[in-house]
């Protein structure tokens, strides 16, 4: 943890070093590539219930988990005016889970009971500023002992003539390998190992609109295609004959997630913030979501915003309680994440832009807390603390 | 349901006055606001984390839709 954040600070040190060069105050003439503005977001999140899915349903859900981002944009101009920029992007996450260390019931603090996250992703972006249109891709990864994934992402973007609106598809696909690690008990011998695929592909359209001057609101539609190991092997399933057995999951799921964004400036100091979402899957999951933020105003650049989220879900039809499925079913789970249930998530946040900077430096941009408490009707509960700290040269 | 959802369309075009307009650059200072954009706050990266683990759906929010174990 303590080597995150001197590496950190070390990166900042060198970006405030590049930041002694002369700018070039149109942005429309050719340039070298150069840092543009870089963020950091760190987040402390704890959470605790009773259903934890390693134990079949029952037995303790408590994690924590500790994540920093770092988050660098590099812009470059062309000499047509091409618009070029490098979104360059490391995360690191050090958790820790209970659940985890139920893989062996016997051993309270096996070698799964924490695990570090590691994704870097890269994002690169051309933009011809007159015609209003934009190309991006990018890759990542993410980097776990029983998990890893490669990503790949291409988006259009076109703006409307007169610039109100945007039309944006994009297109996703996580290939991912899932190391088989069975419960200790459910081992026969050496054969626990090897691993299995699962694939993700998505495509997403979206269109935004600034309505009036205070008025804008955009509407996102995703289909969503997963193929390959959808389990995780390590998922116990106790049966109504007091038997103990794998989560089995079908090898394809189909999801549509449907959601609109509003935002509106209700007089000179007050922001509504407002998103909607309905899904539906074909494992007979449907869930709405709605969240409303409202950014206050304090001062131009001093804000609070509180906020609720509403969540709901049915559960899939695959799901089970503790002790409720039976040998004869295919396919099964107790895996409370999609059981039916529904949560409300509320907090603050606090955001500091001064004019002149932070402390005074005008490098130092952006200063953003958030708070907020998780409650989900199956008894499980969370608290999460952020920062974001915005650097820009 | 369908009746609420068509009551609060109504209830937002009538409040905020929605008509479309084709916005002048200089029109649109509040728009282009850093709290008005229509993306989760860069902040709220990991709490979309959590939530795509700990709820069963996700997607449609300017996000990833895939990749990470969420195991626990």
């Amino acid at each position: 943890m303590k080597k995150i954040v001197i590496s950190g600070l070390a990166l900042l040190a060198f970006f405030k070093i590049q930041a002694q060069t002369p700018k070039d105050s149109t942005g429309y003439k050719p340039t070298k590539l150069k840092i543009e503005e870089v963020n950091l977001v760190s987040s402390y999140y704890r959470q605790n219930g009773d259903n934890a899915s390693v134990t079949g349903g029952i037995g303790s859900q408590k994690l924590t988990d500790i994540a920093n981002v770092i988050d660098v944009t590099l812009v470059k101009y062309g000499k047509t005016g091409k618009k070029h920029t490098l979104d360059v992007e490391i995360g690191v996450d050090h958790y820790t889970s209970a659940s985890s260390d139920r893989v062996d019931l016997q051993a309270n603090t096996s070698a799964s009971s924490s695990d570090i996250r590691v994704y870097p992703s890269l994002l690169y972006t051309a933009e011809q500023i007159d015609k209003g249109r934009s190309f991006a891709i990018g890759v990542g990864s993410s980097t776990e002992y029983d998990y890893q994934s490669f990503n790949g992402t291409a988006a259009f973007i076109q703006k409307t003539k007169d610039r109100n609106g945007e039309f944006t598809a994009r297109f996703q696909a996580f290939l991912d390998q899932v190391k088989i690690i069975k419960p200790i008990e459910l081992r026969q011998g050496q054969d626990d190992g090897g691993t299995e695929a699962r694939n993700t592909f998505a495509g997403s359209l979206s269109y935004a609109q600034a309505i009036n001057k205070n008025l804008q609101v955009s509407l996102t539609a995703d289909y969503v295609q997963q193929t390959g190991y959808l389990s995780l092997p390590f998922h116990r399933v106790y049966l109504n004959d007091g038997t103990v057995s794998q989560e089995n999951l079908p090898d394809t799921r189909t999801k549509i997630p449907i959601g609109g964004r509003l935002s509106y400036f209700l007089g000179d100091h007050l922001i509504v913030r407002a998103f909607y979402r309905f899904y539906t899957d074909d494992w007979d999951m449907q869930s709405h979501t709605a969240e409303l933020e409202l950014p206050v105003k304090i001062t131009p650049f001093f804000s609070l915003t509180p906020f609720y989220r509403y969540y709901d879900q049915t559960r899939i039809k695959y799901f089970k309680a503790y002790g409720e499925h039976t040998a004869a079913e295919q396919y099964r789970t107790s895996n409370y994440d999609l059981s039916p249930f529904h949560s409300n998530f509320y907090g603050i946040g606090v955001r500091m832009a001064p004019e002149n900077g932070l402390f005074g430096n005008p490098h130092w941009a952006m200063l953003e807390f958030r708070v907020g408490h998780y409650d989900r009707s199956t008894d499980l509960n969370a608290n999460i603390a952020s920062v974001n700290l915005k650097y820009k040269v | 349901m369908k009746n609420l959802f068509q009551l609060a369309i109504l209830a937002l075009v009538s409040f905020t006055g929605a008509n479309c307009t084709s916005l002048k650059g200089y029109q649109k200072s509040k728009i282009n606001d850093s709290e008005m954009t229509l993306a989760p706050r860069k902040v709220s990266k990991t709490e979309l984390s959590f939530q795509s683990y700990r709820e069963g759906s996700g997607g449609a929010s300017s996000g990833k839709v895939g990749g990470g174990c969420g195991c626990n």
